[in-house]
């Protein structure tokens, strides 16, 4: 079992250095960025390996008093334990991550240390070894903790400073004085190495930008505990970069930092320990040198996960005929004048950085947006698609990547949701709802994709992001699509239901459906994929195909999608 | 690795969790579908208490129901326009010029016969241009029927020339002022409760028993998912207008049966408030995608139970304006403290 999960990640890492392979794991994150990352995340590990976090508890000096404790903290909410008897201690000049699937009580956590949720009574939280009590949204700033949620949360039309300042603004005579409040928040920005000023309005900042203010507001409220919920999803990969370094530079400065996040990747380049929760408990903590892919998935699964990724289709084994083509399609914009064919029975990953424009003309070829050059053929034949329902009605179905507020329709039922896009052909006289087919197609999604709900007539937004992403493809699925464009489908999904995604993906491609996968995390795409197309700034920059001699490899996607190789060739 | 301390985890526990959870939604469910029904009948039992027992007679009832009946047919079509996140405040002023149209057709000697579907074709006229502004103009649904609601009354009182127009002899006056009786000398309904438990029941045929009904529930929920599911979320948009004024037509023609006689100025004002009050009572969410015609149903009965009762009591006509404000921002309170516990995230 285990030899397994190594091996999967040899194979992103392609470069396998087997005298070091936990060394070379860490950094096969790293490769996704840039050189200097991976020296950085070298150079730590080194560190980290000469002071083991496992012994800091018993050194002396300020450094190795732990900054938080929590011990036996419980929370129930009507009777049900979401969070029980967790223990968990971090260190200052500590990055801490904190993983666990969908609904294993890091939200609860979190908000129990912000304090928006009072713990039941019996366990305590000390903070530099005082017992505190965290009460109200203010309780958690006050008690030095800070947490940067993943929609942030900042006012779009007041500045930075007004943003930093906000409820503590400076006031004289009862007007805000905004000269001092811009002059205090300067050098906070200049420690950040931010690229704009205080008086820039948040609106117009991108959002990494925004992130480096809710940053710069955790430390002008002289925070010691910076809590980031899964900073990275809504970021570029350059931009990640630059957080992370920034992460790296608030723990040297001796903050503590617990790190959300789904990705294995970025908890390898900057976690100093992991601590994984699953069902409310808290089941394991791992120190730098024990973090390990296969180690973690089984403490936050808790069975082993025996293939992650699934790709046992052959694309060769079907009759390969040309199923989707989109030719010369752009918008005037964003995209412009892309081609692609993806073939019958075959998976196609669509890579590129965020902004590069693959949802775009993912929207265009389903007509959900306008075109303005460009056609789409399906079969061969020029079909003319001007919306979704024509799209549908074309054989093209799409899953969009924001879930929530794009996919799934929340108060409804999930019996609802699967049905919606098929509910007219089902119907008696093309209106009368066929009740029983319905609670029919219901039933076989819920047992086909396996998805976990008391009942098909339970409202879809009270599942975990996993089932809903089930609920959302078997809407998809029920109109028994030619083409199906998967726009990141294991976004916010957590790791056991990412893996029953995969293996859907891959029995949709052996019944000959043609996918499209667009996806930011290589070794997805990778993993699943026969071939890749990568975009650019708006064109497609190159594709590469998977042969029995070269799989595909993260370097060369990645290079194409930044466009390293043409800067190289100036 | 674990920590000693850390408690196996029992898979009954996350079972568990889930069916409690199930179990909460369920009664939650349960609490939004009887939502105001127990409100109502204690305003009945307490109004027949507080009146001598002269609530509960079959001749109050009747009048009840019947002051019930129009605002009914109103909610009903609002109950359309608020379950798609909208709103349609020119209700009163369709129902005034379609009463006023079908009162001038019905004077008219060889046409007077269609003076009804005359009102009606007039109220759905007016609802597919507010349909079609909302949806084709993608103009906000409150400015739009702002505006109607302005713009048509003005056409009302054109429409009469600013005056009052009788007509002792309508056709069809039974529906306004007749009964249905169903048990002689006992038990009688007057023909526009009649009219209304229809338009109920045709309501709830439709938007539980059809695909259009699924949605319009859909892009009250979430608009831009419904247009990616491939909905026509224009062609619903106009439908539900066209409802709300076909429905609004359908009320000037009960009024005018009922009065045998309409007035622009003063037919139908302010009665989109007493609508959008009783759907909001039912149950039905603001925000859209929430909502059942049932509830609005209770919510209208509330509305005139409370206007008859207040009356019953003895309860000063100022005091009832203050009292009805007062049950408005009740149910508002009511909307937000649903919401909060539902599902939305």
């Amino acid at each position: 079992m285990f030899c397994e999960h190594r091996s999967w990640f040899l194979k992103i890492d392609q470069l396998p250095r087997r005298g070091e392979l936990r060394f070379s794991v860490a950094c096969a994150a790293a490769l996704l960025f840039n050189e200097s990352t991976r020296a950085d995340v070298a150079h730590k590990t080194r560190v980290t390996k000469r002071l083991p976090s496992s012994a800091r508890g018993g050194e002396k000096g300020t450094m190795s008093d732990p900054i938080l404790q929590m011990r036996r903290v419980s929370k129930s909410f009507f009777g049900i334990k979401a969070l029980r008897n967790v223990d968990l201690t971090v260190y200052p000049g500590e990055i801490h991550a904190l993983m666990g699937e969908n609904g294993a009580g890091k939200s609860t956590l979190m908000k129990i240390l912000s304090g928006a949720y009072t713990p039941d009574p019996g366990g305590e939280i000390r903070i530099e070894g005082k017992v505190v009590h965290i009460d109200g949204p203010l309780g958690g700033r006050a008690a030095g903790i800070s947490i940067i949620y993943q929609e942030l949360s900042l006012a779009p039309n007041l500045s930075v400073a007004e943003n930093i300042y906000l409820g503590r603004e400076i006031s004289q005579f009862g007007l805000l004085a905004r000269d001092s409040m811009r002059a205090g928040v300067g050098p906070i920005l200049k420690r950040l190495g931010a690229d704009f000023s205080p008086s820039s309005l948040v609106a117009h900042l991108s959002m990494g930008q925004r992130q480096l203010v809710e940053i710069a507001r955790a430390l002008h409220a002289r925070s010691k505990i910076l809590i980031m919920d899964e900073p990275t999803t809504a970021l570029s990969a350059g931009e990640s970069e630059r957080l992370f370094s920034l992460v790296r530079q608030l723990r040297a400065e001796g903050l503590a930092i617990i790190y959300i996040s789904h990705r294995m990747d970025e908890v390898y380049a900057l976690g100093d320990r992991v601590t994984v929760l699953r069902d409310g408990t808290l089941v394991g903590s791992l120190d730098k040198p024990q973090i390990r892919a296969d180690t973690i998935v089984r403490l936050m699964v808790g069975r082993e996960v025996s293939s992650f990724y699934k790709k046992d289709h052959d694309p060769r084994a079907r009759s390969g005929a040309a199923v989707l083509a989109a030719v010369d399609v752009g918008d005037g914009q964003r995209v412009k004048g892309c081609s692609l064919t993806v073939y019958s029975g075959e998976v196609v990953g669509l890579a590129g950085l965020i902004g590069a424009g693959r949802t775009e003309l993912a929207h265009l070829i389903i007509g959900a947006s306008p075109r303005t050059s460009g056609h789409i053929e399906i079969d061969g034949r020029a079909v003319n698609i001007r919306t979704p329902g024509e799209a549908l009605d074309a054989g093209i179905a799409y899953l969009t990547e924001d879930r929530k507020s794009l996919g799934l329709f929340l108060d409804m039922s999930c019996l609802d949701n699967i049905n919606l896009s098929v509910l007219g052909q089902d119907a008696k006289l093309r209106s009368i709802l066929d009740r029983n087919k319905a609670r029919e197609r219901a039933d076989i999604a819920f047992a086909t994709l396996s998805i976990r709900a008391a009942d098909v007539g339970v409202a879809a937004g009270g599942l975990s992001g996993g089932n809903q992403q089930k609920v959302l493809l078997s809407r998809l699925l029920a109109t028994a699509p030619k083409v199906l464009i998967l726009d990141e489908p294991t976004r916010g999904v957590d790791v056991g239901a990412k893996s029953e995604i995969y293996s859907i993906i891959d029995n949709l491609a052996k019944s000959g459906t043609a996918i499209l996968v667009i996806s930011s995390d290589l070794p997805e795409i990778i993993g699943i994929c026969d071939r890749v197309i990568i975009m650019r700034a708006g064109r497609i920059e190159g594709e590469l195909r998977r042969t029995a001699t070269s799989p595909l490899n993260q370097e060369d996607i990645m290079a194409l999608a930044t466009g390293v190789e043409q800067l190289d060739a100036s | 690795m674990p920590p000693d301390n850390s408690a196996p985890v029992k898979a009954a526990s996350a079972a568990g969790f889930a069916v409690a959870q199930t179990k909460r939604q369920r009664t939650r469910l349960m609490i939004r579908a009887a939502g105001m029904l127990p409100v109502l009948v204690l305003l009945c039992v307490g109004f027949h208490f507080l009146s001598d027992g002269r609530f509960f007679s079959g001749q109050n009832l009747g009048i009840v129901l019947q002051q019930a009946a129009v605002n009914t047919v109103l909610a009903a079509g609002m109950t359309f326009v608020i379950i798609t996140g909208g709103i349609d405040l020119s209700v009163g002023s369709i129902l005034a010029a379609s009463a006023m149209a079908g009162l001038i057709i019905s004077k008219l000697p060889e046409l007077g016969a269609l003076w009804l579907p005359a009102a009606v074709l007039t109220g759905l006229g007016f609802g597919v241009i507010n349909g079609s502004l909302i949806a084709l103009l993608r103009l906000p649904p409150f400015i739009v029927t702002l505006g109607s609601l302005t713009a048509v009354r003005g056409l009302a009182r054109l429409l009469g020339a600013d005056t009052t127009v009788f007509n002792p002899s309508i056709p069809y006056a039974v529906i306004g002022n007749g009964s249905l009786t169903l048990v002689p000398g006992v038990l009688s309904i007057p023909w526009l409760s009649v009219i209304a438990l229809l338009v109920i029941l045709i309501s709830w045929l439709v938007l539980r028993r059809t695909v259009l009904g699924v949605q319009i529930y859909a892009v009250g929920g979430n608009e831009s998912a419904a247009r990616l599911a491939g909905i026509k979320v224009w062609a619903v948009l106009i439908f539900v207008y066209g409802v709300s004024g076909l429905l609004a037509g359908l009320g000037g023609a009960m009024q005018a049966a009922r009065l045998y006689a309409a007035n622009g100025l003063q037919l139908g004002q302010s009665y989109e408030l007493d609508a959008i009050t009783a759907v909001i009572l039912g149950g039905t969410s603001f925000v859209g995608g929430i909502g059942s015609i049932w509830g609005t149903l209770v919510g209208a009965l509330i509305i005139a139970v409370l206007s008859n009762g207040l009356i019953l009591t003895g309860v000063s006509d100022i005091w009832q304006y203050v009292i009805k404000g007062l049950v408005i921002i009740g149910a508002v309170a009511l909307d937000r403290y649903r919401l909060q516990g539902s599902a939305r995230t």
